[in-house]
């Protein structure tokens, strides 16, 4: 219980970074995000200065961290362990790649939007949950 | 809308990267928050931390809202069909693909998988694509 009490302190802290993160970086407003995506209009470049800082740091903490036995408080790491390219890695990508498109919100900047007091992100979450029951339901059978 | 800003875009991406190593370091999990999400919905066992990250996220967007932006994040008008659609299709997306930004961008480019990489190249391919048939082929604005 108390190792669980632990991890879960650590979830709710390394949520808090990850939300700073996302409204320091503003990407909560999806404007910006759309600004990325649009090539072809007056392209904003700061997803990719968020992107590339933030693999830069995982890059290099990552090797640091993989260098151990295993974790701080879990008894294992729990990171995919599959290498292969398949059609549904592709496609989901893909699809996810339009529907981001076509809202200007990923799953973390959906949530973290929530502090901006727009109906957007709370209609964009319930669409993504929908999704997702959907597909694990039709995926089980 | 506001400036291209390269500092605070680099600080908030280190926060990201930052907020993935806590979570691996101690808890031996990959901060890919479509999964989380999905996990917290579905998952009948070792939901609990997966509900704190997530209002982790929230609490981080709401600090930064009230405590650290100069000026509020602007709310662009309300636009339910793009969020209907594009969140069902991020729903389903990520769980066909396996992740989002956060779990194959953040944590799978640091963890050099090449799933991740592909994965990340199909999403922003995709996301660039739709946003120039929104934007300057159907007009959408």
């Amino acid at each position: 219980m108390e190792k669980n009490g632990k991890k879960n302190g650590i979830a709710l802290f390394s949520g808090i970074i990850f939300g700073l993160g996302l409204g320091l970086s503003q990407m909560i407003d999806r404007q910006r995000v759309l600004g990325f995506l649009d090539l072809a209009g007056t392209w904003d470049p700061t997803l990719l200065f968020v992107l590339l800082s933030a693999v830069t740091v995982t890059a290099i903490a990552f090797r640091f961290v993989f260098s151990r036995l295993r974790p701080i408080f879990a008894e294992k790491f729990y990171v995919p362990t599959r290498q292969d390219i398949d059609s549904r890695l592709v496609a989901g990508a893909a699809i996810f790649g339009i529907g981001w498109g076509v809202s200007g919100y990923c799953p973390g900047p959906g949530i973290s939007a929530l502090a901006i007091g727009s109906w957007n992100p709370v209609l964009f979450l319930m669409a993504m949950a929908t999704g997702m029951i959907v597909f694990n339901r039709f995926n089980k059978q | 809308m506001v400036a291209f800003e390269p500092v605070t875009a680099l600080i908030g991406g280190s926060l990201i990267g930052l907020s993935a190593t806590l979570l691996l370091l101690f808890n031996g999990q990959i901060a890919g928050i479509s999964g989380i999400v999905n996990g917290a919905i579905e998952f009948k066992a070792d939901r609990n931390w997966r509900w704190l990250f997530i209002a982790g996220l929230l609490i981080g967007g709401w600090l930064y809202e009230r405590a650290i932006a100069s000026q509020p994040t602007p709310t662009d008008e309300f636009s339910p069909w793009p969020m209907i659609i594009g969140g069902l299709l991020v729903g389903v997306g990520t769980r066909l693909g396996n992740g989002c930004t956060s779990g194959h961008g953040v944590c799978g480019l640091g963890r050099l998988s090449v799933r991740s990489l592909v994965a990340v190249l199909t999403f922003l391919t995709t996301g660039f694509i739709t946003v120039f048939v929104t934007r300057h082929v159907l007009l959408l604005g």
